[in-house]
């Protein structure tokens, strides 16, 4: 069986919930207020992004953040687990780490501060 | 004023907290949720309206009570509650903490780790699909979520998590295909002899669970292999306890065998750890109280695996512990004592009747992934041997078996399974995986951004 919309599917808690939109590579995706980001992903998509190890899609594995299996990127680079992050409106994020570094305000780290 | 830390607020750290803060002492409790609960009694975000009775069950009225008492404790500033935090190392007294991004330490004089449990696992070829999970997740994403990970589940394994989640996925109108127990009637039965003496209405309801499950439920199967294309699974190949191959078509699989303590932080704080053949994995070493060192006191799932009541016991009891080594009153422990060596039957009746599967373990083909981090396979890690011996962490440097993003979480024991059954040695001899800080990865980022305070 191969259903083409997302992989999760809503069971409960669908009627009280504001909308939510946010970007995953570019492409608009709904959610709703309350969803992690994996719930908002994956109730729109298959998968997360490509298995760093092998041929497979990743698409979380524990929801506990125990795993790592549900990695996504902000497109400012910062890394999140997709199972613990709550989705917010107007998140843009990736299935991959930007190629440029982010700017991760080393400017504000300890060995700087006087 | 002495400072205690408490690492995890499920019942076990939320039981500790309390009997703390009754005792005049203000811990501060680290948890990694938005909201303390823990895993069993996790709780939605705000605004999601199903009541207790639908999250929880015969269980609703103790995670109720459980809540009231943390957000009670939380209100009157009885406890300092950091939500949203990981404790990624422990040294010198000293919990490195990552929360919100950014690097926190926190000094302690005493700590009490209660932090539970995640779902044992065991290799099933083709695990490595997106769409297979925990059975935990599973769980997890029908509680705190309201969805199904899937249009049509599989779930396999065994223990009462099976047939637990099974059930609330039936009732919350999810399509499940198949319940698949590895373990045969013949251990379940005898298990749960123990089981019912110990605590029979538990027990009863654990039947009363399966019986509903009616012709979803198949002991004694073996798990053959997942089939997978790009998408995610399609069907689990699987025979029945009469050796009959079976199919069953579906697009998410749920996997889990019982629980494994997670234990990453008690090593680091020096805890001793022993081979349990009962609980099949190492477990901390602790007095019945909880007491595992100096200072260091043990609680819940982390410590042994009792089930949400008996975390609330041992949560109490390492407070009283903890409060006694500090010469404060504390009540007697007589009544909790004798409790928990109720549940401890109970738990122990559990484990025999719903067993580690190491057979199947030690029969995986090559070709299967025995590390979902790395797509490292049986093969890789029994070609490992000739170098690297029958040791544990020598397989780990290796293999790599252990070394992915989980730390070996969900690998370590199907590891030694495997290094055992090709060496002939006992899993005690094969060793158990020493935790490295951080037991979480931490992006540098949050070390950058670390407060310059602390």
């Amino acid at each position: 069986m191969r259903p083409a919309a997302g992989r999760f599917v809503r069971v409960a808690e669908t009627e009280t919930r504001a909308r939510l939109t946010l970007s995953f590579d570019g492409e608009t995706v709904s959610a709703l207020e309350g969803d992690t980001v994996l719930t908002a992903l994956l109730t729109a998509r298959r998968s997360l992004r490509k298995a760093e190890f092998g041929p497979e899609r990743r698409a979380g594995f524990c929801l506990m953040g125990a795993c790592q299996d549900c990695w996504v990127w902000q497109e400012d680079g910062v890394r999140l687990q997709a199972c613990r992050t709550p989705a917010r409106d107007g998140m843009r994020l990736r299935s991959g780490a930007p190629e440029i570094w982010p700017d991760i305000g080393a400017d504000t780290g300890p060995e700087t501060t006087p | 004023m002495t400072r205690v830390l408490i690492v995890g607020a499920g019942p076990a750290g939320i039981r500790a907290a309390e009997t703390l803060a009754a005792a005049g002492l203000r811990p501060q409790i680290v948890d990694e949720g938005e909201r303390a609960g823990g895993q069993i009694y996790r709780r939605p975000p705000p605004g999601f309206t199903r009541p207790p009775r639908s999250l929880y069950g015969s269980e609703a009225t103790k995670a109720v009570a459980l809540h009231r008492t943390f957000d009670g404790l939380v209100r009157e500033g009885r406890v300092d509650h950091l939500p949203r935090a990981t404790v990624f190392a422990l040294a010198d007294g000293v919990a490195h903490i990552v929360q919100e991004g950014t690097v926190r330490r926190i000094a302690y004089d005493r700590l009490i780790l209660a932090t539970g449990a995640s779902d044992r696992l065991a290799p099933v070829p083709g695990w490595q699909a997106p769409g297979v999970y925990s059975l935990g997740a599973m769980q997890i994403a029908l509680k705190s979520q309201g969805v199904a990970l899937g249009r049509r589940l599989v779930l396999a394994g065994s223990g009462p998590l099976l047939t637990l989640v099974a059930h609330q996925l039936i009732k919350a109108g999810a399509d499940v295909a198949a319940v698949l127990d590895t373990a045969p009637l013949a251990a379940q039965a005898a298990g749960g002899v123990s089981m019912a003496l110990a605590r029979p209405l538990v027990t009863l309801r654990g039947l009363v669970l399966r019986a509903r499950l009616g012709r979803h439920y198949h002991p004694g199967a073996t798990l053959d292999r997942i089939e997978a294309d790009a998408g995610g699974p399609t069907a689990l190949r699987w025979r029945d306890a009469a050796g009959r191959a079976r199919v069953s078509s579906c697009d998410a699989v749920a996997l889990g065998w019982h629980l494994r303590a997670e234990t990453h932080l008690a090593d680091l704080a020096g805890a001793r750890f022993e081979w349990s053949p009962i609980w099949h994995q190492w477990l901390p070493v602790a007095d019945a109280m909880g007491r595992a060192g100096n200072g260091l006191y043990l609680a819940g799932d982390g410590l042994r695996l009792l089930g949400a009541d008996g975390a609330e016991i041992a949560g109490r009891l390492a407070a009283i512990a903890c409060l006694r080594d500090m010469s404060l009153a504390a009540s007697d422990p007589g009544k909790d004592l004798r409790r928990l060596a109720r549940m401890t039957s109970f738990a122990k009746g559990v484990a025999s009747a719903f067993p580690w599967p190491a057979d199947m373990v030690r029969n995986l083909s090559g070709e299967t992934v025995l590390c979902r981090c790395e797509g490292v396979t049986v093969a890789d890690a029994r070609s490992a041997l000739a170098l690297a011996g029958p040791e544990a962490n020598r397989v780990k440097s290796l293999a790599r078996v252990g070394m992915g993003r989980c730390q070996g979480r969900y690998c370590q024991l199907a590891g030694a399974e495997i290094v055992a059954g090709e060496t002939g040695r006992t899993l005690c001899e094969v060793g158990r995986l020493r935790a490295q800080p951080p037991v979480r990865p931490i992006p540098v980022s949050a070390f950058l951004q670390a407060d310059p305070d602390t």
